[in-house]
C-alpha cells in the first residue's frame, strides 16, 4: 500500500494533465468559456440568496447581515464537497475504458475529480472575496492563515471519502442514486443556509457529527464572522479524522483495485 | 531470459446475470433462492492452465477463435487484469495496442491529447515533445493535430493512437486485432513499422484472425480454444492446424443443418405463389421451380432468374418416388466442406413403393448468391427411363469439383419426364467449397500459366494448389 501511494504520488504529471484536460474539456465549445468557473458560483449565489432573502423570510436571525457572503462563504466549499463526491463515486465507471484497456493507476481517476474541483473551488474564490470587499467586511491575516489549513482538511477528508466510494461503486451501482438523495440531505443537515445558532440543542449533537458543519463554520468564521479563530480545535480532530479516512479508503481501494477492470 | 512467461494461469470471470432474475421480491423471499441467487454462483474460465513462454524478440501469434480468451491472454500480460491463480512474467516495458485511442478526450486537440495518451502509457513530457512531429507524421495528420479529436474520422481517430503507441518505444509491443480496421496503407504502415519492431530486436505478441499474417510474420505461434493451449509452436503447423478444425466444425454444423433438411415435410406442392397442383399433363404450366433443373432451358422464359433467397427451400411431390437420404462425400467419406478439385459425389438413397416407368433423376447446384452453376437431369442427358421398384441408390459422381471458394446450395429431384414432381429437394443441402487461392467468379478452370524467360517471378510460392 504504502509503495503504491509513493507511485501515486509519482504520478502527479499524469494528475496535473488530466485535471487540466477536465478543465478544457468542460467549457469547450461554450461561448464564455472558462469563465464560467466564475460566472457558475456567481449565478448559484444569486439562487440561493434570492430563494432565502425574498422567498422564505428568515424572522429574527441576527447576526447573519449580508446573507449572501454568509451564505456564500458555506457555499462555495459545499459545491466543491458535493461535487467532487458525486463525480469522485462515478470516476472509475466513466473512465471504464482506461481501466480496462490501458495499464493505468486506477487511484488517479479519483483524486482527478477532487483535484478538478477544488480549482473550481479555487476559481470562484475571486468572487467570494470580491463580496467580502463588496460589504466592507474586514479579514485578519491571522484568521486568513487558517484560510489553506481548512482547505487542506477539506481535500484530504473528501478524498478518503470518494476512494471508498469509488471502490464501492464499481461493485454496488445503487450508491450513485443513494449518494443524490443522500447529498440533498447532508446539504440541509449543514449549517450554511442557517447558522449553528438556531440549530436546536437536541440537533447540536447531530450537527457535530456532521465533518461538513465543522469546516462550513469555520470557513464563516474565517471570513465571515469577526473575532478570533475559535474554532480550530475541531478543525484539528478533522483533520486527523480525515487522514484516518483518507487512508482507510486507500487501504480499501487498494484491496479492490484487481477486481476493476473485471467489474467495470 | 524470457520477454514473457505464463505459468499455468488461469483467468476466471464470475459473472452475476442471475441476480436480475427473480419472478418477484416475494417469490425470492419465500423460497429463500434470494441469498442464494446473490452469490456470484456462475463463473467463467476465460483461460485455464495456459503456460507459454515468448522468448525476448520473438514475435509470436495468438490465434483462436472468437471468446477463445485471446484478449484476456493480453490484458493478463498488459498488467490490467490480475491472474485468478498462476503467474505472468513480464520483463520489460509494455505497451499495448488493445484499444486505440482508449484515453482519447473526444472534445480537446489531437495535440493535447497526444501529450495526455502519451503520459498515460508512461512517457515523461519531454520525450512525447521530442517524438511529437514524428507521431504526427507517422499519423498523417499535420493538418488536423489542433482540431478536437471528435471531429476526427474513425481511421483517424485510429492512426492517432497507434501513432502514439508505437512511439512508446517498449521492449514488448500487444497488439489486438489491430489491422483489422485500418484501411489497406494503414496496415501495410503497421506492418512495416512491426517489421522495424522486429529488427530491432523487440518482442512481438500479436493477436489476430490473420492467419496469413501469423504464418509469415510470427516465428512461433499458439492457438487457444475454449481459454485452453491447444497447440502451440512453430506457426505454420499451428495455423493448420486450427484451419483444420475450424474446417471440422463447419462441417459438423453444415451436417447438423442437412439433418435438419431431411426432416423438411413434404407437401403435394411447390410453395410459393405457383402453388396450383402439378396435375398430369401440367406440362404447359410448369411451377417455376420444377423447371429450372429439369429443363434449364426454360430458362429462357419469361420467367425470372432463380433467386436462392426468393425461392423457398422446401421439398414437395406426389412421393410415388420417394428419395429418402442424400449423402454428399469427399475422398475420404461423408463431408460438406470440399476444396477446390476435389472429387465429390452426391449418393441418393430412392425407394418407389410402386412400380413407375416414367422418371427422371435430377441435380443442380447453386451459389449462395442464387446463381446456377449447373443444372442436369437423366432427361436432358437422353436417358430414356424404364422402370423402377423398391429401394435403390443414385450416385451423382463430380470428378473434380472446380467451383471456387463459396458457399453452395444443392438441389435433388425425381420428377416425370415432363417436370411432375414425385420427390424434389429444394435448395435443402449445403456444402463448403474451401480455397487458398481467393479467385472470383464461380468455375475454375484447370489452368496453368507460362510465360516466356524474359518474364520473371520471384521465388514461386510452394503452397500446393489445394
Amino acid at each position: 500500500m504504502l509503495s503504491n501511494l509513493r507511485q501515486l504520488f509519482r504520478c502527479r504529471g499524469l494528475i496535473q494533465i488530466l485535471v487540466a484536460r477536465e478543465l478544457k474539456a468542460r467549457y469547450r465549445g461554450s461561448v464564455l468559456g472558462f469563465f464560467w468557473s466564475f460566472v457558475n458560483p456567481l449565478l448559484l449565489l444569486l439562487v440561493y440568496s434570492f430563494v432565502f432573502t425574498v422567498i422564505i423570510q428568515r424572522g429574527e436571525i441576527v447576526d447573519l447581515e449580508p446573507y449572501a457572503v454568509f451564505l456564500f462563504c458555506g457555499l462555495l466549499p459545499w459545491t466543491w464537497f458535493s461535487a467532487s463526491l458525486s463525480e469522485g463515486a462515478n470516476a472509475l465507471l466513466v473512465g471504464g475504458n482506461l481501466i480496462k484497456k490501458v495499464m493505468f493507476p486506477a487511484e488517479i481517476l479519483p483524486v482527478v475529480a477532487v483535484v478538478s474541483n477544488m480549482i473550481h473551488f479555487i476559481f470562484g474564490l475571486p468572487i467570494l472575496f470580491g463580496f467580502l470587499w463588496f460589504y466592507a467586511i474586514p479579514l485578519r491575516l491571522t484568521e486568513l492563515v487558517w484560510f489553506p489549513v481548512v482547505m487542506a482538511v477539506q481535500f484530504i477528508l473528501t478524498l478518503g471519502l470518494v476512494m471508498v466510494l469509488a471502490a464501492l461503486t464499481v461493485h454496488f451501482r445503487d450508491i450513485k442514486d443513494l449518494l443524490a438523495n443522500l447529498l440533498t440531505l447532508w446539504f440541509f443537515a449543514t449549517p450554511f443556509i442557517y447558522p449553528m445558532s438556531v440549530v436546536p440543542p437536541r440537533g447540536k449533537a447531530f450537527m457535530d457529527l456532521n465533518p461538513f458543519s465543522h469546516l462550513a463554520i469555520s470557513y464563516q468564521e474565517i471570513l465571515f464572522y469577526d473575532g478570533p479563530f475559535g474554532h480550530w480545535k475541531w478543525l484539528l480532530v478533522l483533520a486527523v479524522a480525515g487522514a484516518v479516512l483518507f487512508l482507510l479508503g486507500y487501504w480499501l481501494f487498494d484491496r479492490l483495485r484487481d477486481s476493476f477492470a473485471d467489474e467495470v | 531470459m524470457p520477454a514473457i512467461e505464463l505459468d499455468h494461469v488461469t483467468k476466471v470471470y464470475r459473472r452475476h446475470g442471475r441476480r436480475r432474475q427473480f419472478a418477484t421480491l416475494k417469490s425470492a423471499l419465500l423460497t429463500g433462492s434470494l441469498v442464494k441467487h446473490l452469490r456470484p454462483d456462475e463463473s467463467f474460465s476465460a483461460l485455464r492452465d495456459v503456460s507459454l513462454t515468448v522468448p525476448k524478440g520473438a514475435c509470436y501469434g495468438v490465434i483462436g477463435r472468437n471468446g477463445s480468451g485471446k484478449s484476456t491472454l493480453l490484458k493478463l500480460v498488459a498488467g490490467i487484469t490480475k491472474p485468478t491463480s498462476g503467474v505472468v512474467g513480464v520483463t520489460g516495458r509494455v505497451s499495448a495496442l488493445i484499444e486505440l485511442g482508449a484515453g482519447f478526450h473526444p472534445e480537446i486537440s489531437g495535440r493535447e491529447n497526444v501529450f495526455i495518451n502519451g503520459i498515460m502509457l508512461g512517457l515523461s513530457r519531454r520525450e512525447i515533445s521530442d517524438r511529437f512531429d514524428e507521431i504526427v507524421e507517422f499519423a498523417e495528420l499535420e493538418d488536423v493535430i489542433d482540431a478536437p479529436v471528435k471531429t476526427y474520422s474513425s481511421g483517424m481517430y485510429l492512426r492517432l493512437g497507434f501513432a502514439v503507441a508505437i512511439n512508446v518505444n517498449p521492449d514488448i509491443l500487444l497488439v489486438d486485432e489491430v489491422l483489422a480496421v485500418g484501411d489497406e496503407g494503414f496496415s501495410l504502415k503497421c506492418l512495416d513499422k512491426f517489421a522495424e519492431f522486429k529488427r530491432r530486436g523487440k518482442t512481438l505478441l500479436l493477436v489476430t484472425h490473420g492467419l496469413s499474417l501469423v504464418e509469415r510474420f510470427c516465428d512461433e505461434a499458439v492457438w487457444l480454444e475454449a481459454g485452453q493451449n491447444r497447440t502451440s509452436g512453430d506457426p505454420t503447423r499451428v495455423v493448420q492446424m486450427y484451419l483444420a478444425d475450424v474446417e471440422q466444425a463447419e462441417d459438423q454444423h453444415l451436417a447438423a443443418e442437412d439433418a435438419k433438411a431431411q426432416r423438411t415435410p413434404v407437401t403435394q406442392a411447390p410453395p410459393g405463389p405457383m402453388s396450383e397442383p402439378a396435375a398430369e399433363g401440367a406440362a404447359s404450366a410448369e411451377p417455376e421451380e420444377t423447371a429450372d433443373v429439369s429443363e434449364p432451358e426454360a430458362a429462357d422464359d419469361d420467367e425470372p432468374p432463380v433467386d436462392m433467397f426468393v425461392a423457398k427451400e422446401g421439398r414437395w411431390g406426389s412421393g410415388a418416388v420417394r428419395i429418402e437420404q442424400v449423402t454428399l462425400e469427399g475422398s475420404r467419406g461423408p463431408a460438406h466442406v470440399f476444396h477446390t478439385g476435389e472429387a465429390m459425389t452426391i449418393r441418393m438413397r430412392i425407394n418407389a413403393v410402386h412400380r413407375v416407368d416414367d422418371f427422371a433423376f435430377g441435380v443442380s447446384i447453386f451459389s449462395s448468391d442464387g446463381v446456377c452453376c449447373y443444372g442436369t437431369n437423366t432427361n436432358i442427358e437422353e436417358m430414356e427411363s424404364e422402370s423402377l421398384e423398391g429401394e435403390g441408390e443414385v450416385v451423382f459422381a463430380i470428378e473434380r469439383l472446380d467451383l471456387v471458394e463459396g458457399t453452395y446450395k444443392l438441389d435433388v429431384a425425381v420428377h416425370k419426364r415432363d417436370g411432375f414432381s414425385y420427390d424434389y429437394h429444394r435448395l435443402l443441402y449445403t456444402f463448403r467449397v474451401k480455397s487458398r487461392i481467393k479467385d472470383a467468379g464461380i468455375y475454375r478452370p484447370r489452368h496453368v500459366w507460362r510465360f516466356t524467360d524474359n518474364v520473371r517471378f520471384k521465388k514461386p510460392d510452394d503452397r500446393s494448389d489445394d
